[in-house]
């Protein structure tokens, strides 16, 4: 296990231009978790996980990494401890699977020091957890979709931080392909304690793979706590605008969301015949 | 073959990832550095076969002894005067365009983000002319010029494409319709030129070695000697920074920082060297391709790049005086030698829609 890092967001305010994204948000990150932020469209997830690994300076208020600001740690410094995987990543033409996963190596080295044994041993061990090494020599452009989000989890993985943030992981993937890298996620989680904060599209699958769940509603932190506490009809309703219910999902034990359109739904509920 | 393939099937399960990876790695590594050394032996070869060509033929030893410092007779001028400078400026020019070009492309993940595609080369060179022809300035203070109108034509290229960031097709057009006016530029200052002449045309539009002395080699030299090292100590950040912004700044580079020190370092090159020997065609866009065709797609390009643009430099000049009947200057060569691949690069990109 790892040494638990507490990451903790205090008022932020968060923009681009004259827009506000992000106002007054508090967030704590529960160490060695995962933790899945959720929320519509344009609601500031992905400004907020830009911001607390200090890709976006705030307007207001800090994002605290064990009570020190992010913004003012060097930058290498901190990619030491928590990692990024942004939504669309660039892979360079031709580049291979070994090679770009080295990259993630990068806040480890210095400017002249040579590559050592240890970052062979870490992208190798990335390449294994993510069950990627077969591909080792293969150019990143011939992967599956599949393929490439798991190479680019490997390349944070090389990186060997405590915090894991990633924005939206699953995107552009088919559904076997999603549970597939949350599985993987997961793994890691209780491999080797590395706390995840993950934003993640699917409402049920955010439910299913967090300990903790956040949801979004205009930038700040509508409702927050175990999937059970925060995916409620209510919730869901006042986060998406959407209609719908609630059940146990059976095989996990943990709360399913069912939409109710205005289609295709036999089971009258008290909601269903209210006007739009 | 017997002996390969029990080798490798009794090699194979023993084999843990990290041993296959550090493998892998070394063995790019070694292809890297003998396309280095094969480059480096090319670039001394040429070298000294352009010492030893031209009206009179000078065998290497005369060279050798001339190069040292010694007199011999009739040599010590045409080898130590004419050929000697013309040969080290076109090492030094292709080595600044190598470098600069690839530090381009490899930063806008572009090919044809080319500091001569892009309009850099024609502002400096456009500048250089006007600075030499029109005012009549010296080289050094040509130099100053060449560069601070690079770094603006760089920042008015950038800030034309820019629109809540930079897409690089965007800035790829945008530089070429910006390069075609700054070539009309040339044109235009050099037909008012009172000392209007072919020579000067030739230089400032295509590049040129004709006549070249070495008040007009040092100062490249002095610009290689300061900003090839800033590039090379930025080449892991380089590196990095070709993920995209945001993964990189996850990885620890400070971007932007980075992207000044690179754009800073890569213009003054080019436009050095264009002060001198003009924007010598295509050398910065064709060597980076043919360094990564040569090395493979891992590793820095920046060392095999800067040497492919000595190499290009030096074949396209010795060709251009003594390959073709007529002399020609070494930009119409290695203009005839990159059009095709800009045409190719074009032509790929159409079929394949955006991604350029």
């Amino acid at each position: 296990m790892t040494t638990d890092h507490t990451l903790v967001a205090r008022d932020l305010t968060l923009g681009y231009g004259d827009r506000t994204v992000i106002d007054g948000l508090d967030l704590v990150v529960p160490p060695g978790q995962v933790t899945a932020i959720v929320g519509a469209n344009a609601c500031g997830k992905s400004t907020l996980l830009r911001s607390m690994s200090r890709l976006l300076a705030p307007r207001g208020g800090q994002v605290l990494l064990d009570g020190k600001q992010v913004h003012k740690t060097p930058a290498k410094q901190l990619a030491r401890t928590l990692g990024l995987l942004p939504q669309s990543p660039i892979a360079p033409e031709g580049i291979t699977v070994a090679d770009l996963v080295g990259r993630g190596r990068h806040p480890h080295q210095g400017m002249l020091s040579r590559w050592s044994a240890a970052d062979d041993e870490a992208v190798a061990a990335a390449l294994d957890a993510t069950d990627t090494a077969a591909l080792a020599d293969r150019p990143v452009d011939e992967l599956s979709g599949g393929q490439r989000q798991r190479v680019w989890i490997a390349m944070a993985l090389a990186q060997r931080t405590d915090l894991l943030l990633l924005d939206e992981p699953t995107t552009f993937l088919d559904v076997s392909h999603q549970v597939e890298v949350l599985d993987l996620l997961t793994d890691l989680n209780r491999a080797r304690g590395t706390t995840i904060v993950m934003v993640l599209h699917d409402l049920n699958l955010a439910a299913r793979y967090s300990d903790h769940l956040v949801a979004l509603v205009d930038g700040r932190v509508h409702a927050s706590g175990s999937p059970a506490q925060v995916l409620t009809e209510d919730t869901v309703r006042a986060v998406f605008g959407l209609e719908n219910q609630v059940i146990l999902d059976p095989t996990s034990g943990k709360p399913l969301m069912l939409p109710i359109g205005r289609h295709h739904v036999t089971v009258p509920t008290a909601r269903t015949s209210s006007p739009g | 073959m017997t002996t390969v393939s029990l080798e490798a099937a009794s090699d194979r399960p023993v084999l843990t990832t990290a041993q296959s990876v550090a493998r892998a790695r070394s063995g790019r590594a070694v292809r890297r550095r003998t396309v280095i050394a094969v480059l480096a032996v090319l670039v001394v070869v040429l070298f000294v076969t352009s010492l030893m060509v031209g009206k009179t033929f000078y065998p290497a030893s005369d060279v050798l002894r001339v190069v040292l410092g010694e007199d011999v007779a009739g040599a010590s001028f045409t080898v130590g005067r004419l050929r000697l400078p013309r040969a080290t400026l076109a090492i030094l020019a292709g080595l600044c365009f190598g470098l600069g070009g690839v530090t381009f492309q490899t930063m806008l993940r572009n090919p044809l983000a080319s500091p001569d595609i892009i309009g850099i080369s024609s502002g400096a060179s456009a500048a250089a002319a006007f600075a030499i022809v029109t005012l009549s300035l010296g080289s050094r203070a040509v130099s100053v010029v060449a560069i601070v109108a690079g770094l603006a034509v760089a920042i008015l290229v950038y800030l034309l494409a820019y629109k809540g960031g930079v897409a690089g097709t965007r800035l790829i057009l945008i530089g070429i319709g910006v390069a075609a006016m700054l070539d009309s530029m040339t044109a235009y200052v050099l037909s008012r030129a009172a000392e209007w002449d072919l020579q000067a045309a030739q230089r400032w539009l295509t590049g040129s070695l004709n006549g070249v002395s070495w008040s007009q080699a040092l100062p490249v030299l002095a610009a290689l000697v300061v900003l090839a090292p800033v590039l090379l100590a930025q080449s892991r950040n380089l590196s990095v920074t070709q993920l995209g912004d945001d993964t990189a700044a996850a990885l620890g580079v400070r971007v932007n920082r980075t992207r000044l020190v690179l754009i800073v370092a890569a213009v003054g090159l080019i436009a050095f060297a264009t002060a001198a020997a003009g924007p010598i065609a295509f050398v910065a866009f064709l060597s980076g391709p043919i360094a990564a065709r040569l090395v493979g797609p891992s590793g820095s390009l920046l060392v095999p790049a800067a040497l492919v643009g000595a190499v290009l430099v030096l074949v396209g000049d010795l060709v251009g005086q003594y390959g073709l009947g007529t002399r020609l200057p070494v930009g119409v060569v290695t203009g005839v030698l990159g059009a095709p691949y800009l045409v190719y690069l074009i032509v790929r990109t159409n079929r394949s829609g955006s991604s350029l």
